[in-house]
């Protein structure tokens, strides 16, 4: 019952105050600031998801007066997801590419920022090296290298590795790996800034924490599981849903590609109808993704926290039922003609 | 505090009987090895070096590729004792390559096409991560969520409306397609940049706002005097990136542009280079330069020059790239 009323009263206290002048002021100079950016999200966010909904459900041609527009309803999601030759493969190809490369990248940066934040000589150069990349990958430069086999090491057989792979797994597993394994120069080339990001929160990292751990017979081991992965975790979900983003917007991503070729088709029942619908599917799933990543990576809230929402709960349900029986009083008090008591 | 010692010479170390004994006692050896406290193992640091060295030499591999490759004449190709090292310097496949694309002009259109958009994200991406980082007013969450969004949302959702807008506004194929949306926050990639100018002017000390509040300074004022001169890191890491980004795009300028079913006549190196085939074959076929097949190498130096830019950029501003991301506070304080 204390519990109660102290939540009660916390309540109590958090009362909003009316706004004074002031704070109005502030307000809306704070909206001033943010205005281009209002104005330019209702112009070339909400706008265009609206009319590109919109876009989805019908069939559109180009004529010379301009757009025409047919009503279809779902015809072009059921087109796309049961007839299309090439959205359905290209898509599972995509989930399953993204789902084993977004933890290798991770992963493997989380190696490389680990082994640079060592005391080592030439951190300077080597992270000089890992970041290269970041500046020049892009689409047509990683089209033209991988058609000079210039992104798989020659000198490290992929052909042996990825015949071992498929020896021991199943096709379905099996594919996406052996591609990760010919790919590894344009994965790894991905990398280089969730590897600054760790890197840089690794150093913020209190040496103290590792001291007292030190001092308490904690292994390196333990040490990394125990204080450094916690700490950069919230990193990991950045870097995952950074990788996932950069991933699904790359050049290399054949369904972009595919989006883009039918919206420029000429047949009849393709283009801009058509191709709206297939990057709503796609949207939906690249957010599926990063959903499920977020799910993995988010940080719990403690205890704590979670007790006192509880009790929150349970004094706003009391509060209200008090509201309610004050209510039914009234209520009653107005049926009968009978003065309430004081 | 630092404890002086007194380290006796050399040659008395030597001599001297403790020094022996200690120097030959298993503790150190393991310590060498394995690494204390305070120093890492031999092993260990023979691991990291040989991992990173190893690492780096795949990250460099494609690019080492390519040096080597744009050099060599048709024989060295052929030449299969000939695997890194060029019989010589040849500058040919650069001219050819060269030529071919159109280097200058396509340079030209390149540093405008990145470099006019960068300008602009750069005001508004800072107005709006200070209005953000400053003030406090109802739909700041929204406008947070939505920011947010946007950077996970694919581009290709609002791509199509958005195309036939700038066709009806007459402004597709043109670099207005670029810089009209940087003009009001929604460039490429400008959720990231927002964060970043966010994340900077939260750390200007409030009491500095406040104190200049008190001495008569508005809401413009204290903006451009207080939080802009403090904020130079953010503003170069921003500049840098948002200048890469654009440079490396390909998907959108090609579509906004570039033009996929008529052409206009912008261009960028990286279009270029995608379409490097068919140029050049148009280019050899007209030539009165003699100009060779197709190869590898001339393909190789093609791609270098249209990298080579922002390689020099990197070069010479490689620290504000490489610290950038730690002086932007992105991963928080």
């Amino acid at each position: 019952m204390t519990t109660v009323k102290a939540a009660h009263n916390r309540h109590e206290n958090r009362i909003r105050i009316r706004r004074g002048p002031l704070e109005k002021r502030e307000a809306r100079a704070g909206l001033m600031f943010v205005l281009p950016w209002i104005i330019g999200a209702a112009v070339f966010l909400i706008y265009p998801l609206g009319m590109s909904l919109w876009y989805s459900l019908n069939n559109i041609r180009l004529t010379s007066e301009g757009m025409k527009f047919t009503f279809v309803a779902q015809g072009n999601f059921t087109q796309i997801l049961l007839s299309d030759p090439d959205f359905l493969p290209d898509l599972v190809d995509y989930l399953i590419n993204t789902l084993v490369s977004v933890p290798v990248i991770v992963v493997f940066a989380l190696m490389i920022a680990l082994m640079l934040n060592e005391k080592i000589r030439g951190k300077s150069f080597f992270r000089l090296i890992f970041f290269l990349p970041v500046i020049i990958v892009s689409g047509p430069i990683l089209n033209s290298l991988t058609e000079q086999n210039a992104s798989t090491i020659s000198i490290v057989d992929a052909q042996a590795v990825t015949g071992a792979i498929a020896a021991f797994l199943p096709e379905i597993i099996a594919r996406p790996v052996s591609e990760l394994f010919s790919n590894m120069v344009t994965i790894l080339w991905y990398s280089g800034v969730p590897i600054l990001i760790f890197l840089s929160s690794l150093q913020k990292i209190d040496r103290s924490q590792y001291e007292a751990a030190y001092v308490d017979g904690a292994s390196g081991w333990e040490r990394f599981w125990k204080i450094t992965l916690p700490s950069v975790k919230p990193m990991i979900l950045l870097n995952c849903v950074y990788t996932v983003v950069f991933v699904s917007s790359n050049d290399q991503n054949q369904l972009i590609g595919l989006i883009k070729s039918s919206m420029f088709s000429g047949t009849s029942e393709k283009g801009y109808g058509y191709a709206s619908a297939m990057a709503w599917v796609y949207s939906f799933v690249v957010l599926l993704l990063v959903g499920l990543f977020a799910l993995l990576f988010m940080a719990r809230k403690d205890k704590y926290e979670r007790e006192a929402k509880k009790l929150d709960r349970a004094a706003k349900r009391e509060r209200r039922q008090v509201i309610r029986i004050q209510r039914r009083q009234a209520r009653h008090a107005k049926k009968y003609h009978r003065p309430t008591v004081r | 505090m630092q404890k002086s010692i007194t380290v006796p010479p050399f040659a008395e170390m030597e001599n001297h009987p403790d020094v022996k004994t200690r120097r030959l006692s298993r503790d150190r050896i393991r310590k060498f090895f394995m690494g204390s406290r305070e120093k890492n193992g031999l092993i260990k640091l023979v691991m990291i070096y040989g991992l990173l060295i190893c690492i780096g030499f795949i990250y460099l591999y494609p690019i080492l590729y390519m040096i080597s490759a744009s050099f060599m004449t048709l024989d060295d190709l052929l030449d299969s004792s000939i695997q890194w090292i060029p019989s010589s310097l040849n500058f040919a496949n650069y001219r050819q390559a060269g030529l071919s694309m159109d280097y200058w002009n396509s340079l030209l259109q390149s540093l405008m096409i990145a470099g006019l958009p960068t300008l602009c994200n750069l005001v508004s991406c800072a107005l709006t991560g200070y209005g953000l980082a400053r003030y406090k007013f109802r739909g700041r969450g929204v406008v947070i969520g939505l920011i947010i969004l946007t950077f996970v949302l694919p581009s290709q959702i609002t791509m199509i409306p958005t195309y036939s807008m700038y066709a009806r506004l007459k402004i597709l194929n043109k670099v207005w397609a670029f810089i009209i949306p940087a003009l009001v926050a929604q460039g490429l990639n400008a959720p990231i940049f927002i964060m970043i100018f966010w994340q900077f002017f939260r750390t200007v000390p409030q009491a500095l706002v406040e104190a200049s509040k008190i001495d008569g300074a508005g809401h413009l004022k204290s903006f451009f005097s207080i939080a802009l001169p403090s904020a130079a890191p953010a503003f170069i890491t921003v500049a840098l990136f948002s200048f890469v980004w654009y440079w490396n795009e390909f998907y959108l300028t090609q579509l906004f542009v570039h033009g996929v079913l008529v052409e206009s006549n912008l261009t960028t190196l990286i279009i270029q280079v995608q379409k490097f085939g068919t140029n050049y074959s148009a280019y050899a076929q007209t030539a009165k330069s003699g100009a060779t097949n197709l190869n590898e190498s001339i393909r190789m130096a093609g791609t270098l020059i249209a990298v080579l830019p922002l390689l020099i950029l990197y070069f010479v501003l490689q620290r504000h790239f490489v610290e950038s991301i730690d002086r932007t506070g992105i991963t928080g304080e």
